[in-house]
């Protein structure tokens, strides 16, 4: 006992040398973690013959890079085909998943429990078994290089259903039946009384389901032929074949694809890390 | 007790029957009418296609002339195919390294993080940046890394400090684990937040009642962190052999001259899917495989499940 209680005002004292060199190691080793990203940005500002000058801060920054590659066009139709099929996908599955997680925690009925089960066995099954006769069905429909095409598969998600049927059943009942009683038909009762009551669980599945669909290569590589219809991870990927050695290009590419989400990172961080922390506790 | 709405779970008064009956039809009607469309969707987008790639398996099928049953020979084939063993011995690498380097460096970094309070948010979000990356877009900036001098600044770097210079990408050896850290950098920042979630979610009171029994730093971590953070762990573990199980956006984007390469050696199961399917559109065969891979993962889910069922 007296070893602890003359130890902790030691504790207490102001400036810890080990807390101090804690906190060095833990800063340089999350500069470390943003080094590729540094470089990127870095070299996306030199020139070619610049780019074996590994200097952070090029000597003579340019933004000749950034305008060749946008000058053709492409990438802004590729950076329009991905916010229009994550912005798609993320409504569809905010409105679906919510409603059907709504209905498996607030209704009562027979078939819920298999419904429920059914739904949820949909997440042991990858997506890289689905892709062959999701492709042969593409091509009979004709959905093959089609806007639809990219984003059908993602249009509801079992586990956006099981995260928000998980909010939802915080709910008190209370407060739909009074709705009831005011007459309310069940669906305004979903939308305006149950919804507004679980907004952080529908941001936390936003922000998935719109990071997951802007970053997803697997399916739009199978599903997209034409270059009109790349992602911008397609695209990218094609951009930087073609370009083969010109590294100051690719990185422009490769940075133009991220600063996006780096600015949506930087205005949202509190709610992406809230809803990574959501996510991931309850699924 | 002649109250015409129910309250719902209330054992109190049972409501006249009348007004009850249709207050229960009325909300079936309901029930039906927001379930139909997505009966229709998992119906046709996920369990249809399930049973299509089990059929698949059976068949073999070039998409030119129409697909024949051929029992279990996609799967004899697979079996006696030394390019299926490879994949599925390099996927198994990816996972059997991945996994655990990853979880203990992550599990490190949340551990010290947590007790950061001067600038953890802005320490936080350096760790977490890489998280919300583009895998294709980052495979490229670490292909680049890799590269051998002048181009690459990983060897660059050794060369102007006097060291020797590393293959990385053109070695058989090292392209593997090459690609690997790029994985394990991209998924760190999310096992470091939901590490952090779950060191936040341990009661205090468990480190005062410990600290006042005069456990250690080290005792405390082993007899109470650890052992209350088995769920996060465990979940963290299944979420990171799944992602390395089905790795392949990092491995495409950093071998496209010769996808998988050098010969194969870094090719996983899903690359090898994609170009049966999609190469060579032996698509009989590549279902045979898509099969093996769901295999593979139902086991990493069931094994869960039995590890957090023996905890109770």
């Amino acid at each position: 006992m007296t070893s602890t209680t003359t130890r902790a005002p030691l504790k207490m004292t102001r400036v810890n040398p080990g807390r101090v060199i804690r906190w060095t190691v833990l800063f340089i080793g999350g500069i470390l973690m943003i080094t590729p990203l540094l470089f990127m940005f870095s070299t996306s500002l030199k020139t070619a013959g610049q780019i074996y000058d590994l200097r952070l801060i090029p000597a003579r920054p340019t933004l000749g890079n950034y305008i060749a590659v946008l000058e053709d066009g492409q990438f802004l139709r590729w950076f329009f085909n991905s916010a229009l099929v994550a912005v798609t996908v993320t409504c569809s599955n905010v409105f679906f998943d919510s409603l059907v997680g709504y209905t498996l925690a607030k209704f009562r009925f027979r078939g819920r429990q298999f419904i429920f089960i059914a739904i949820l066995s949909t997440l042991m099954v990858p997506t890289e078994m689905l892709v062959i006769p999701w492709y042969l069905m593409s091509a009979e429909f004709g959905w093959l290089d089609t806007y639809w095409g990219i984003m059908f598969p993602g249009m509801m998600t079992a586990f956006g259903t099981f995260l928000m049927k998980q909010f939802f059943e915080t709910v008190p009942d209370d407060f739909l039946e009074a709705a009831r009683i005011d007459g309310l038909n069940e669906f305004t009762i979903w939308w305006r009384v149950a919804m507004p009551l679980v907004t952080p669980a529908i941001s936390a599945l936003a922000i998935f389901t719109f990071l997951g669909n802007w970053t997803a290569f697997f399916w739009p590589l199978i599903v997209t032929t034409s270059k009109e219809l790349y992602t911008l991870p397609i695209g990218l990927t094609s951009f930087a074949v073609e370009q083969a050695i010109q590294w100051e290009k690719i990185m422009t590419g490769a940075a133009l694809a991220t600063i996006p989400t780096l600015i949506v990172f930087l205005v949202l961080q509190r709610f992406i890390v809230r809803g990574v922390m959501l996510a991931g506790l309850k699924g | 007790m002649s109250s015409p709405i129910p309250a719902s779970g209330a054992p109190g008064g049972r409501p006249a029957k009348g007004p009850w009956i249709s207050m229960r039809r009325r909300q079936t009607f309901w029930v039906w009418t927001f379930l139909a469309l997505p009966i229709f969707f998992y119906s046709l987008i996920r369990f249809y296609p399930t049973l299509d790639a089990f059929r698949l398996s059976l068949t073999d099928w070039d998409l030119m002339s129409e697909p024949s049953f051929i029992g279990f020979d996609n799967y004899a084939r697979m079996f006696a195919d030394p390019n299926f063993w490879q994949a599925f011995r390099n996927t198994f690498t990816y996972l059997i390294l991945g996994t655990p380097v990853s979880l203990v460096v992550s599990f490190t970094i949340a551990y010290f993080l947590d007790r950061v309070r001067f600038a953890h948010t802005f320490i936080r979000a350096l760790y977490f940046l890489p998280f919300l990356t583009t895998a294709s877009a980052m495979a490229w900036v670490w292909r680049w890394f890799y590269q051998p001098a002048p181009t690459g600044v990983i060897n660059s770097i050794l060369g102007k400090i006097g060291l020797g210079q590393l293959d990385f990408l053109q070695s058989t050896t090292w392209a593997l684990p090459s690609i690997m850290v790029t994985a394990i950098w991209a998924g760190l920042g999310f096992q470091i937040i939901i590490f952090m979630a779950g060191l936040r979610a341990i009661p205090t009171t468990y480190y005062e009642a410990a600290r006042i029994d005069g456990l250690g730093e080290g005792a405390i971590l082993r007899k109470i962190t650890l052992p209350l953070l088995k769920p996060t762990t465990v979940f963290l573990v299944v979420f990171s052999s799944i992602g390395f199980l089905r790795i392949f956006d990092q491995v495409y984007n950093m071998t496209t001259n010769d996808p998988g390469g050098p010969l194969g050696s870094t090719r996983p199961l899903v690359l090898l899917i994609y170009q049966t399917a999609f190469s060579s559109y032996d698509m009989g065969y590549a279902a045979a495989q898509t099969v093996v891979l769901f295999s593979v993962l139902l086991g990493v889910s069931l094994l869960q499940l039995w590890v957090l069922r023996e905890r109770k």
